[in-house]
């Protein structure tokens, strides 16, 4: 890849208080991370080790307290909020725990949503959604609701969602925490095909190691620092 | 950047029927209510003024009798003939001077019979009221001078006695005389006070003295005056002259009463200003109540919407993107219940306006009024949550429930 050369994410010295005075927290407390384009890393770590924090400062939805976060090369501390979110809308993909779709409107639509905010023509938007759909094997699904839809296939209208963009970087947060195993690992084989297929970088936040197994790299979170990072044998 | 938000707006607004409907149901009702009320105010209005005008404004009425309040007056010796003849022959600016004596009679034809006011009068009378007929004629100098079994009648009695039947020519039995119908007045519908001023039959006064009362009596005079001078004026030298010719000395209070329908007017012109200030002030209020309404939907609707505004943010929606989509929601809405509250109340009012038996006036201003106001309402209410919404961080957005 010829971007090989330049991470795709570098986090220096990035810490994050929340609040202030006596009550402040420290949810982050000098993080640095280096992620290669094409990588698929696990976040591991207890609850409160700051993963989720750091996540949301990876996703541009939130910005560190202090050190920087070079997006391809670009601080994003010096961008504005309407730049993070064009950051957001053409880079990123996120997929949430607790999958985040629009009520009432029906997977086509949910996936479309962010092509119409690209400004993508009408038959753009809907051939691409389609493909996304059917890459997350719900082809024939496109106009049930969430509501219609189970958990599973739920989550995998979001990874579609995700992926429609064609974002150079997929971040999950607990995709397959409200999942049972079978669900999860149909998930894991979604997000796996996607990183060696479509070459997506993949930021996984996980409590599960079966499901950090499917990563390349595991990184451990403990007390807002990074506690050694090793390389699974993919 | 429009025709997106269009589209997302409009999809909102189909995928959320109920929240939808609610919305423009409290602009429908907020709309609807305040035009209704003062459309139908208005033809009150415009109905209490028709009556006023039809009243004659120049009208002064002189009767016998010492006045002790409002409405309230002991009795005194009646006016004469003479009198009538001097308050013409003195006063160039009066238009018409009718002397009237009445009593309260039943008018029979065939089997119908009809308890009716039988007036005595002369012409002048139809001039004092700026009365015309229908159809037939009115009184003759010869009928009038010899006191002829003529008679005019009014829509009223003629509905009674004759149904939809041509009464011209015919004779009516008035007590014990014949008395031969040769004029029909035009309708002039109900007066300020409430009574049928059309349920009324009308001799020549020598007729009815002679023939009905069996006096020289006149109970009462109406005067006109002439388009121009002042009728104050008028009614102090006419008061000047009756106690003259009743012999009052200085210190005798007026043992008649000189009354200006204009007063009466004015009263009911105040009175009908209150009346429309009254609707005015209903309408005001129910336009806030219906914008509270508005106000309390469109609220709730952004409150419920947060997490939608956190995921449209975590997928790279800008900020103004959001709000636009909402801006454009709340004006399709209000545009929407708006018109069709329009609708709804112009259609009510024309229904309530012939139930009622009041004129139906197009008020364009108030509908523009209401119109506008909850279309701002609808907007500003719409927009500025959403403005606290969309100025959230994503995360914080999404975990809103």
């Amino acid at each position: 890849m010829s971007t090989a050369s330049i991470p795709v994410i570098e986090l220096r010295q990035v810490t994050k208080t929340y609040g202030r005075g006596t009550a402040a927290m420290q949810a982050l407390d000098g993080v640095d991370i280096l992620i290669q384009p094409g990588e698929f890393v696990a976040v591991m770590g207890p609850s409160g080790s700051g993963k989720s924090t750091c996540m949301n400062i990876l996703g541009c939805l939130d910005t560190p307290t202090t050190g920087s976060y070079l997006f391809q090369g670009v601080d994003v501390g010096k961008l504005s909020r309407d730049q993070r979110a064009l950051l957001r809308r053409h880079y990123l993909g996120f997929v949430f725990q607790g999958y985040n779709l629009l009520n009432r409107t029906t997977a086509l639509e949910n996936v479309e949503l962010p092509l119409i905010y690209r400004g993508d023509p009408a038959e753009v938007r809907h051939q691409r959604a389609r493909e996304a759909l059917a890459a997350v094997g719900l082809a024939g699904w496109e106009d049930h609701t969430p509501g219609e839809l189970s958990g599973g296939q739920q989550q995998r209208v979001a990874i579609a969602r995700a992926i429609v963009t064609q974002p150079g970087v997929l971040l999950a947060d607990e995709p397959t925490g409200n999942l049972d195993t079978a669900r999860s690992q149909e998930i894991m084989e979604i997000l796996t095909r996607l990183n060696r297929e479509q070459g997506i970088t993949i930021v996984m936040v996980t409590h599960e190691p079966d499901m950090a197994a499917y990563a390349r790299r595991t990184v451990h979170f403990r007390d807002g620092l990074v506690v050694g990072a090793h390389e699974e044998a993919a | 950047m429009f025709w997106n938000a269009l589209l997302l707006a409009m999809r909102e607004i189909r995928r959320n029927v109920l929240r939808s409907f609610l919305t423009i149901l409290g602009i429908v009702i907020g709309v609807a209510a305040v035009i209704i009320m003062v459309t139908l105010g208005g033809g009150a209005t415009v109905q209490v003024t028709q009556q006023i005008a039809s009243l004659g404004s120049n009208l002064l009425i002189i009767s016998p009798g010492k006045r002790l309040g409002p409405g309230q007056t002991v009795g005194a010796a009646p006016f004469s003939v003479d009198d009538t003849l001097a308050l013409a022959r003195d006063f160039p600016q009066l238009a018409a001077v009718a002397p009237m004596a009445s009593r309260s009679m039943t008018v029979v034809y065939g089997n119908a019979n009809w308890s009716t006011q039988i007036t005595g009068t002369t012409n002048d009378y139809f001039k004092a009221r700026n009365w015309a007929t229908g159809s037939g004629r009115l009184f003759t100098e010869s009928e009038l001078r010899a006191g002829a079994a003529a008679c005019v009648i009014g829509q009223t009695v003629r509905q009674k006695l004759f149904g939809n039947q041509d009464p011209i020519g015919v004779h009516i039995r008035v007590q014990k005389i014949a008395c031969e119908v040769i004029g029909l007045l035009e309708p002039k519908g109900q007066s300020t006070m409430g009574t049928d001023q059309d349920d009324l039959v009308i001799l020549p006064l020598r007729a009815f003295q002679r023939r009905i009362a069996g006096n020289q009596d006149v109970n009462i005079i109406q005067v006109s005056v002439r388009e121009g001078a002042s009728t104050t004026r008028a009614q102090q030298e006419i008061e000047r002259l009756m106690r003259e010719r009743r012999h009052l000395s200085e210190n005798e209070e007026n043992n008649f009463n000189v009354m200006d329908m204009k007063e009466i007017t004015k009263m009911l012109t105040a009175t009908t200003q209150v009346l429309t200030a009254l609707l005015g002030a209903v309408a005001a209020v129910s336009l806030l109540v219906g914008g509270i309404g508005i106000m309390n939907i469109m609220l709730v609707s952004v409150t419920e919407r947060t997490r939608e505004i956190g995921i449209r943010l975590a997928i790279g929606a800008l900020e103004r993107e959001v709000l636009l989509q909402f801006l454009v929601e709340a004006a399709v809405l209000s545009s929407f219940g708006g018109l069709v509250g329009i609708v709804l109340a112009l259609a009510a009012s024309v229904g309530l306006a012939s139930v009622l038996n009041v004129p139906f006036v197009f008020n364009a201003s108030i509908v523009a009024i209401a119109f506008v106001f909850s279309a701002v309402v609808g907007l500003v209410f719409g927009y500025f949550p959403a403005k606290k919404a969309a100025q959230l961080d994503p995360i914080e957005a999404l975990r809103h429930e």
